[in-house]
């Protein structure tokens, strides 16, 4: 396999590597826009319901949701330092950070799994089983049926990342990145932290509604 | 293992203290200023990611662009969605 | 004699992209631009003759106020097909995969596209979306419209929905992966030389539609998503009966779809910015204004899709705000139409084929744009909206503007892609003929919409039949018209004249090498020194 293939359009390796940051910022753009819709959908209809959705957000598991928090702030912190290592030639040292990086990803959806088999033991899946004892539990089914979308398609852009982690964690523990050429762990880098900060918004309008009493 | 770099460890304090700050703040009753309050404090935590963690501050202007570009688009939608929200029942027929 | 843009390149000996690999993986597993172009030209001609079709069974079906052919909920499925076809399986890609994916390294003087291999997968994303979209549309009962609307949508439609949605989901994956290649590659691979006021506008304007392409198409996903997920779920955000709001539907759907009529027109408008200078032999007038209106559509155009929903129960204030920047909306447009003219004013015109298509353009684009301007206004949109008007005006613009631009493309550009020469007098007369069918089509549903005619309804009174007899027959002509081209051009294939590298002495990098192009473009990357559009100043 050829690893440090010039592309024909590229002048040199420093164009081709900038030039693929470029596109994973472009790419990061486009996702802002995606989850942002669903944050659109998300906040207008609690505008419209703000004490139905706040009573339906308090029964879910704060606990689980700040644990896997704190986990994939220590995993973007793994990944940013993995980055630097590879900037700095230090191949190897960047994929065992990659790992662990990946490991904690996997914690994170460990965690989820857990926590939406409580959901559903606790009937909150929307639909004819619902059951929620708030005073508006037609809004609480709907915040449901966003919480489910929204963290759900969280969790499959944090499965497309682990998968991407590692494969780009094998080849860097093979010795294949250097100074000079390093750029899809930066571009991995780039993606792990935007779904970081997509969990970041997310917790805050998940997890903290109706928790005051 | 080398050492990490101090720069990523502060960060990483930092968001774990802003985190328990917003998880504080939950607990308070802070009624209609509440969400407004969360969104700041997580804005906040995005913002040092994309700084820190995400290198904007050693990136080229045209990365700032790109990052700016999503969430200022996404801005639109909320701003001019949010004008008929605010304002569909301000103007009752007599 | 071309401009000398760049230094004289030595001639290209060897294959051209064309005969560079005969066999079918060679081109199923191609990274060369040109080669993926030609594969989406093939497929969108494919989905262009079903999307007609469904718009022939239309017009047939109202030559009688009873409907001649169809009961109310096979028309439904019938415009439903003619929409969702048209819009995301045919316009929206047309040019910009085509062409702009042809021309646009060529144009930057550059070996390929940024990422060549997304580009391939962008190919087949947007060939898989078709086949689903198509699956979901022949094999159920979608009857929603291409509007999708709640709660009919999500509440009331067969399952097949689920499956358009999911179509148009991958679809979107296409456009915004495109959108990426071209943004990227605009920033980062122009040839030494080549700063962004020596770009072609084609440039310009493919930039604009590939930022509305990245921005715009993931709140379409995102809303589409929800559609799909509150049908299967029976519970959703825009449920009324949850209290949720049918018209965030709306502010969501239209927040992209509105966008989505500019990445409909932008391309066309960069197109018609190429051949009106070729074939006036005069640097276009206003090179700034002209490139700086296609941001200003783009990044606008963003903030006007309110003047969908003025009846739908939007608030008054937010109705004002909409109407009052879809007037401002209109002002770049204008200034690209006056910059042709201007173009056109004491140049040296001649009325090759891609001339006509171009004219045409600037024509049909001004009635369809004007009569916006009537419907962004609240109290002619208040009697207009839902009718004929409405159907006229964007016809108006997507098929005498964006399609008239499309062929206007395909015949400037047929000698590059394809090296051979098309026939000029079928060609003009094609033009003329496709001109006057798409006047006799949809003029009269102006009339028809200002009378009172609703659009989406499968029978109608009988006081309106004259004018639609007349529509129905501008159809048929319009069909023949859109048939003419691919037989002359198809036979230009194998009996046209072979063409020069320049066959028309245009400037621009892509007329620097040979027709057709090698695989690499250039045998060494041009150096640009000079302006664009580096014609010599008219003699009076």
């Amino acid at each position: 396999m050829s690893e440090h293939v010039l592309e024909k359009q590229f002048v040199d390796l420093a164009h081709q590597s900038e030039t693929a940051e470029l596109g994973i910022w472009g790419f990061i753009a486009t996702e802002v826009l995606f989850l942002g819709g669903l944050f659109a959908a998300y906040g207008f209809f609690r505008y419209l319901h703000p004490v139905g959705v706040a009573a339906a957000a308090s029964h879910t598991d704060l606990a689980i949701g700040t644990v896997n928090t704190i986990v994939l702030l220590t995993s973007s912190f793994f990944m940013s330092w993995s980055s630097l290592a590879a900037r700095d030639g230090e191949s190897r040292p960047a994929g065992v950070l990659m790992l662990i990086t990946a490991a904690l990803g996997i914690v994170f959806l460990g965690l989820k799994a857990i926590e939406y088999a409580e959901d559903i033991h606790e009937h909150l899946w929307p639909g004819p089983g619902f059951s929620l004892s708030t005073p508006d539990p037609k809004s609480g089914e709907v915040f449901y049926f966003l919480y489910w979308l929204l963290t759900g398609i969280h969790a499959l852009h944090l499965l497309v990342g682990i998968g991407a982690i590692l494969v780009i964690a094998n080849r860097a523990r093979r010795g294949v990145f250097t100074r000079a050429y390093h750029s899809p762990v930066r571009v991995v880098s780039l993606y792990w932290h935007f779904v970081d900060v997509v969990w970041i918004f997310l917790f805050v309008l998940i997890y903290l509604p109706g928790r005051a009493p | 293992m080398p050492r990490p770099p101090r720069r990523l460890v502060f960060v990483w304090l930092i968001l774990l203290l802003l985190l328990g700050g917003n998880i504080a703040l939950a607990f308070v009753g802070l009624s209609v200023l509440a969400p407004v309050a969360h969104i700041a404090v997580a804005a906040t935590m995005a913002v040092t990611v994309l700084v820190i963690f995400m290198e904007l501050d050693r990136g080229v202007s045209l990365f700032w662009v790109f990052a700016g570009a999503g969430f200022f688009w996404l801005a639109l939608l909320f701003v001019l969605t949010a004008a008929d929200y605010l304002t569909r029942y301000s103007f009752t027929p007599s | 004699m071309s401009a000398t843009t760049i230094l004289e390149l030595p001639p290209c000996r060897g294959d051209s992209y064309l005969t560079d690999g005969s066999t079918l993986t060679s081109w199923l597993l191609t990274h060369d631009h040109k080669r993926i172009a030609i594969l989406y030209c093939l497929t969108i001609t494919g989905f262009f003759l079903i999307g007609g079709a469904a718009a022939a069974l239309i017009r047939l079906n109202l030559l009688t106020p009873q409907g001649l052919l169809l009961d109310a909920e096979t028309y439904n499925r019938t415009f439903t097909l003619h929409g969702v076809v048209m819009v995301w399986l045919f316009l929206v890609p047309s040019i910009p995969t085509t062409f702009g994916n042809f021309l646009l390294p060529l144009m930057l003087g550059a070996k390929d596209l940024a990422f060549p291999r997304i580009n391939l997968l962008s190919w087949y994303l947007f060939t898989a979306s078709g086949l689903i979209v198509l699956a979901g549309l022949i094999t159920g009962s979608v009857d929603t419209g291409w509007t999708f609307y709640e709660p009919l949508s999500s509440g009331y439609s067969s399952g097949a929905l689920v499956v358009v949605l999911f179509g148009i989901f991958v679809n979107g994956f296409s456009s915004i992966l495109t959108g990426l290649n071209f943004v990227v590659s605009i920033h980062r691979l122009r040839a030494p030389g080549l700063t962004w006021y020596r770009l072609p506008i084609f440039c310009w304007s493919t930039y604009a539609t590939s930022v509305i392409l990245m921005l715009a198409t993931p709140i379409l996903a995102v809303t589409l998503l929800l559609v799909a997920a509150e049908h299967l779920w029976g519970v959703g955000v825009f449920d009324p009966t949850h209290g949720g709001d049918p018209l965030l539907f709306q502010h969501m759907f239209w927040f992209y779809s509105h966008p989505a009529v500019y990445i409909m027109i932008l391309p066309g408008m960069g197109v018609v910015s190429e051949i009106i200078p070729t074939f006036a032999r005069k640097k276009i007038f206003g090179y700034h204004f002209i490139a700086w209106s296609s941001v200003a559509i783009a990044v606008v155009g963003f903030v006007v899709w309110g003047h969908h929903m003025f009846v739908s129960g939007e608030s008054i204030y937010a109705a004002l705000v909409f109407s009052f920047l879809s007037f401002v909306v209109a002002v770049p447009s204008a200034i690209k139409v006056f910059n042709w003219l201007a173009t056109l004013h004491k140049g040296s015109i001649s009325f090759e084929a891609p001339m006509l298509y171009a004219l045409g353009f600037i024509l049909l684009f001004t009635i369809g744009g004007l009569t916006g301007l009537f419907l962004a206004t609240l109290a002619f949109d208040e009697h207009a909206t839902a009718t004929y008007f409405v159907v006229a005006h964007f016809h108006y613009i997507m098929v005498g503007g964006m399609v008239s631009a499309y062929f206007a493309a395909l015949h400037f550009w047929w000698p590059k892609v394809t090296g051979r020469l098309y026939p000029e007098s079928w060609a003009r007369f094609a033009a003329i003929l496709i001109f006057f069918g798409f006047n006799l089509t949809f003029f009269p549903q102006f009339i028809l919409g200002y009378l009172g005619m609703p659009r989406r309804y499968a029978t109608y009174p009988p006081e309106f039949q004259v004018w639609n007899v007349f529509s129905s027959a501008g159809a048929s002509i319009l069909a023949a018209a859109y048939i003419l081209p691919l037989l002359y051009l198809g036979w230009s294939l194998v009996r046209g004249e072979r063409a020069p590298s320049n066959p028309w002495g245009a400037t621009g990098l892509e007329w620097q090498t040979p027709s057709p192009p090698p695989t690499d473009n250039f045998a060494r990357t041009p150096r640009v020194t000079r302006p664009p559009y580096d014609y010599p100043e008219p003699t009076v």
